[in-house]
């Protein structure tokens, strides 16, 4: 029956009809919910890895005992997956590998936006892109086929409008597939230099078969229409294309971007009179056609960064853009905030409140950087707070020792943080590092993670106690604090500053949003009390807000969390 | 010939429900459908749109502007900022409620004035309400994406008993009556 699919959910049913046993993934927007909803179907073993590089070895693994396996991350995850990537290239797989990475263009929820192209290419492995919910589901399994057919990994590339947008989708049946045998290969497996060297020209020929399948697959379509305009795309800047032009160009559509076809698109060229390459970020289908010696019109009238549309087309190739009344006067903003009784916010108001320079990470609590709390100086990459802390305070010693701090989730700890700390623990900086404890990965929309102590069903799993771990590590100083308490928060704060070794606070509350925690009753205000001197102002909480000189809550947000009640000098919360 | 329905509102506030009610209830009738979402960062009470979108063949996810024929906001000010891609002679079905962005909040911002009017003065179509105190009525805030479905139906040319099969098949079972009272609220008051 059809259905209306997210696309990374008809990614997870195409999973499952393709008979994949093991998948392990590190959740990021927008890659997410293939895993959490292929961890619905109780034929697939899901886990949530620490980090992409375990999760793609985990696959890894999985594929080499013989079993269809997965692995999915968004953009930047793939390079902390890239070392186990480009070497499983060499090794090829037993069963078939399928690997799921998802581009953020227009960084909707991401800290760059990298073409993840470049790492199928660079790696040398056939990479396939879906442009709707119905394709990510066949692309799936056909992607299985030929994983096992060319002895390849292959990585299927999504973005946030294929990922996060529902279309039509017809699912069928799950086949079984028999299990491969695994069988010893030293030469095909283990990959020291004297194996490598035999293998690295496996994957040359391999490439060459794979751009041999790439002009006859059909991955890759013509749709003939006007012979005028000629136009290759991919993905979602298909649909665009198809939006603005219809029946009024031609249309090359490539499904596998890697390695691309070189006769069909010469074949293409022939047939059309102008050829505009249409695609998101770099141009990367562009720069194939200009070493095939084709003249092309691609990223010289299109942008290089940001997501298209199809507005954004027409307006850059010549279509008249849709007409459209403006209000004309600029509106504020409404940028994300952490949310009311959010504890992270005690922590940052601590951090404000006494100037430290904040080195940050990635994750809700990155918003700590938004006014008025303005309390981050750095975010980076996943981890880069703990390893940077360390190299700032090396440069620079005792001028910024007793100043500075890192910051860094529960989960983001778990993912790279821990490898930061054990370089602070032996190569020595009298480094504080505050590890953010909301016992969740919450940006991404609560997953677990190996300190929550529940697996990605919910069950009761491995729970890795933090102040042990980083006991164990070394450090002498492990302190645990309520970030709603913000008297104990600050007096914590300034004396592991003023310690003269390294330590670890560790700010503890669940996030406000876990289904089991329990709120209070909305705070309310004195209105006789308040004197309108908005100290409570200063948290940037969304439930406060100044109406006729006095503050007031909205109690529809306010989760009586009381980190304003102890800023009010008045007594008026 | 496509038709796009614009949600818009402030992360958290339900626009999930009303466009998996949306889409599922457009499927049903025969369309080719496509809905698109925000996950991630921008939920965390930022400025949230979802564009639905249905006709013989779809094929961009997203609305830009100009393009949707109806607009459906949570909330005043967001409304306002969407308005540019409405269709001239499109239509916005719009909550009164006002929620304070962080700009306002901080004193750096106002929140404007009048807005229903100004997006009169546009020469669209406004049908302002006050959903929440209707979503109250039926029995719970949470419900002013009900109350808001129940307004946009009475511009669609599909039976109420379709509208009211979808929220059946897209709701929780224990909020079924809650969900039905609101969406008939929305769509009978005035």
């Amino acid at each position: 029956m059809k259905q209306l699919m997210l696309g990374n959910k008809a990614f997870a049913r195409g999973l499952y009809e393709a008979g994949c046993s093991v998948a392990s993934s590190y959740p990021g927007t927008p890659s997410t919910e293939v895993t959490e909803e292929a961890a619905k179907y109780d034929e697939i073993y899901c886990e949530w890895a620490p980090n992409e590089k375990v999760a793609m070895e985990v696959a890894f693994g999985a594929c080499l005992a013989g079993k269809r396996s997965f692995c999915g991350m968004k953009h930047v995850g793939l390079n902390v997956a890239a070392d186990p990537l480009y070497t499983c290239s060499y090794t090829g797989v037993n069963a078939g590998l399928v690997i799921c990475v998802a581009d953020d263009p227009g960084m909707h929820s991401s800290q760059n936006e990298q073409d993840s192209r470049h790492h199928a290419i660079a790696a040398k492995v056939p990479m396939l892109e879906p442009a709707d919910s119905a394709e990510a589901y066949e692309y799936v399994k056909k992607a299985y086929e030929l994983s096992e057919a060319f002895d390849t990994p292959v990585i299927i590339k999504m973005c946030t409008r294929v990922a996060h947008s529902q279309s039509i989708v017809e699912p069928g049946e799950r086949v079984e597939p028999e299990r491969k045998p695994y069988e010893k290969n030293i030469g095909k497996y283990v990959m020291m230099p004297g194996n490598a060297i035999r293998r690295h020209p496996v994957v040359e020929q391999r490439m060459e078969k794979l751009t041999e399948y790439a002009e006859s697959c059909d991955f890759n379509r013509v749709e003939m229409g006007d012979t005028k305009l000629g136009i290759i795309t991919s993905s979602t800047s298909y649909q665009y294309a198809k939006e603005v032009f219809g029946e009024n160009a031609s249309i090359l559509k490539l499904g596998m971007v890697n390695p691309l076809p070189v006769k069909k698109i010469l074949d293409f060229a022939a047939k059309v009179e102008k050829l505009v390459v249409i695609e998101e970020l770099d141009p990367i289908i562009e720069n194939h056609c200009r070493q095939l010696g084709l003249s092309v019109s691609g990223k010289d009238v299109l942008p290089i960064t940001g997501e298209f549309s199809q507005s954004l087309l027409a307006q850059k190739l010549g279509v008249d853009p849709k007409e459209y009344k403006s209000l004309g006067e600029p509106l504020p903003a409404r940028p994300p905030v952490m949310c009311a009784g959010c504890p992270h916010r005690g922590l940052f108001y601590t951090l404000a409140r006494n100037k430290v320079t904040v080195l940050g990470d990635i994750g809700c609590y990155t918003l700590g950087a938004v006014a008025p709390l303005s309390a981050m100086d750095m975010t980076l990459c996943m981890g880069a707070s703990v390893s940077a802390i360390h190299g700032f305070n090396k440069a620079v010693g005792q001028e910024s020792e007793g100043k500075t701090v890192a910051v860094i989730g529960d989960s983001t700890f778990m993912h790279s943080g821990m490898t930061g700390l054990a370089n602070i623990a032996y190569n020595q900086s009298n480094s504080t590092v505050i590890i953010l404890d909301n016992s969740i990965t919450g940006m991404t929309g609560h997953q677990q993670n190996p300190t929550t102590g529940y697996n990605i069903k919910g069950d009761p799993a491995g729970k890795i106690n933090l102040e042990e771990l980083c006991r164990a590590m070394g450090f002498a100083r492990v302190v645990v604090v309520d970030p709603y308490d913000l008297e104990e928060c600050d007096r914590v704060l300034k004396e592991e500053l003023a310690a003269p070794e390294p330590s670890v606070i560790i700010s503890r509350r669940p996030c406000v949003l876990l289904k089991y925690v329990k709120h209070n009753a909305p705070l309310k205000v004195d209105t006789d009390k308040c004197v309108g001197c908005k100290s409570c102002m200063r948290l940037g909480c969304p439930a406060i807000s100044m109406k006729d000189k006095k503050a007031t809550i909205d109690t529809t947000l306010c989760v009586g969390c009381g980190v304003c009640e102890q800023l009010c000098k008045f007594d008026a919360l | 010939m496509t038709k796009n329905v614009m949600i818009v509102g402030v992360g958290g506030q339900g626009s999930l429900l009303a466009s998996k009610l949306l889409g599922y209830l457009l499927l049903t009738e025969g369309y080719d459908v496509k809905v698109s979402e925000v996950h991630g960062m921008s939920q965390r009470g930022g400025s949230v749109v979802t564009y639905v979108r249905f006709g013989e063949k779809v094929y961009s996810p997203i609305i830009d502007k100009g393009e949707a024929d109806f607009i459906v906001s949570f909330e005043k000010l967001e409304a306002a900022r969407y308005v540019e891609y409405l269709k001239t002679d499109g239509r916005i079905v719009v909550n009164t409620q006002e929620v304070d962005p962080m700009p306002v909040i901080t004193g750096a911002a106002q929140y404007p004035e009048n807005l229903i009017e100004k997006m009169e003065a546009l020469g669209v179509a406004v049908d302002a309400m006050d959903c929440l105190s209707l979503a109250e009525e039926a029995g719970s805030a949470k419900a002013v994406n009900l109350v808001l479905m129940g307004r946009l139906s009475r511009y669609f040319d599909i039976p109420e008993e379709k509208w009211q099969n979808a929220i059946e098949k897209c709701v929780p079972a224990k909020f079924i009556d809650l969900n039905r009272k609101a969406f008939a609220l929305g769509r009978d008051s005035r």
